[in-house]
């Protein structure tokens, strides 16, 4: 059974067509990088994976549900920006989790933020950008979701922070899940990926694996990205 | 170990050519169990299924072995480590030459050059400059 299915996915805002007719499909122990500039409908497609948003045509479906609320509890967010509550300390976001979702594994959350040494008196609001986005990321790959959502997990951090974050997904990889992550930093995250998915103004222009692109065109995904979207 | 990779090739060939290295030089030593996959990929920071086919391949090569439940080791066949080796230097040589042909040196020149190199190199370390 795939984890994320598409079939013809079509989304519009107002005239805007944001998806074309999306079709692929996800499986399980899979970590995907959904690749393209922006505006290319990569929110878009996320936030109809997690039923934020409706489709105008085709399909969209998560272990065979459409999502909605059954689906939910098997998809973990990880938001463009960053939505954890500011005024919380971590011990309390600990338990909002706990609280929130049947699948959070605490004693993992616990250890990941032990490594970092944050404790659990210290307030979200007085960490760094930084700890911010480490924190929310730690939250997320806590559960025991089947689908992770991972919208731009590694925009806007500083690159050892970018090494923590890949390396906490690498360190939670569960071969029963999924991993869609989302960005236009692509050298920093194609090693992590078996496969990608090029997307343009709401199309797909390629699905590979990381090293079948390797072999292929002897280069790398990243140097193939900028070929392809060349301005 | 360090774990560096170029844009070129595969990831997975370039996992299987580190490994090797790490077994020839000792950092995994013979008989001894490697790292569990999801530790070498954290460690290298690749995806977990490219280190897997990496180390799959490197079985079918006898260079380890699983047990079924234990997990892997490196073989304790010397004489298939110091082929391994073997291979590593040939390529490393390989490289080198192709690199001094491509300067234009011809192949005594590069012998030449060679040797006074590693004869300089012995002397520095004997007078201990």
């Amino acid at each position: 059974m795939s984890v994320l299915e598409c079939k013809e996915l079509c989304k519009r805002y107002g005239r805007t067509a944001a998806l074309e007719g999306l079709s692929f499909t996800v499986e399980p122990g899979r970590i995907v990088g959904l690749l393209g500039p922006n505006g290319s409908g990569k929110t878009t497609l996320i936030k109809l994976a997690n039923g934020l948003l409706t489709p105008d045509a085709g399909y969209i479906s998560v272990c065979d549900m459409a999502p909605g609320r059954e689906s939910r509890s098997l998809v973990s967010y990880l938001p463009e920006r960053t939505a954890i509550p500011l005024w919380m300390s971590a011990g309390q976001l600990l338990d909002f989790y706990g609280d929130f979702y049947t699948d959070f594994r605490r004693e993992a959350a616990e250890e990941m933020l032990g490594h970092l040494n944050i404790h659990p008196r210290q307030v979200i609001k007085q960490m760094s950008k930084g700890t911010r986005e480490k924190v929310q990321l730690i939250m997320v790959m806590s559960r025991a979701a089947k689908l992770y959502l991972l919208d731009e997990p590694i925009g806007g951090v500083d690159p050892a922070t970018r090494d923590y974050i890949l390396s906490t997904i690498i360190g939670s990889y569960n071969p029963e899940a999924a991993v869609v992550i989302s960005t236009h930093l692509i050298a920093d995250v194609e090693k992590v990926l078996d496969e990608v998915i090029f997307i343009n103004q709401g199309r797909i222009m390629l699905q590979s694996s990381v090293d079948g692109i390797r072999e292929e065109k002897g280069m790398s995904v990243d140097a193939l990205f900028r070929e392809v979207f060349k301005c | 170990m360090r774990w560096e990779f170029s844009n070129d090739a595969p990831i997975y060939t370039q996992l299987i050519q580190q490994v090797k290295v790490g077994i020839v030089a000792g950092i995994f030593p013979p008989g001894e169990r490697l790292p569990s996959v999801r530790e070498l990929a954290t460690e290298a920071g690749v995806n977990p299924n490219t280190m897997q086919r990496a180390l799959a391949e490197l079985e079918r090569d006898g260079l380890v072995y699983s047990q079924r439940t234990a997990g892997r080791f490196v073989t304790e066949d010397e004489i298939m480590i110091q082929a391994a080796k073997r291979g590593l230097a040939q390529r490393h040589v390989k490289s080198f030459i192709e690199a001094m042909l491509r300067l234009g040196f011809r192949q005594e020149e590069i012998v030449a050059l060679l040797k006074q190199e590693i004869e300089e190199g012995t002397r520095d370390v004997s007078t201990g400059m």
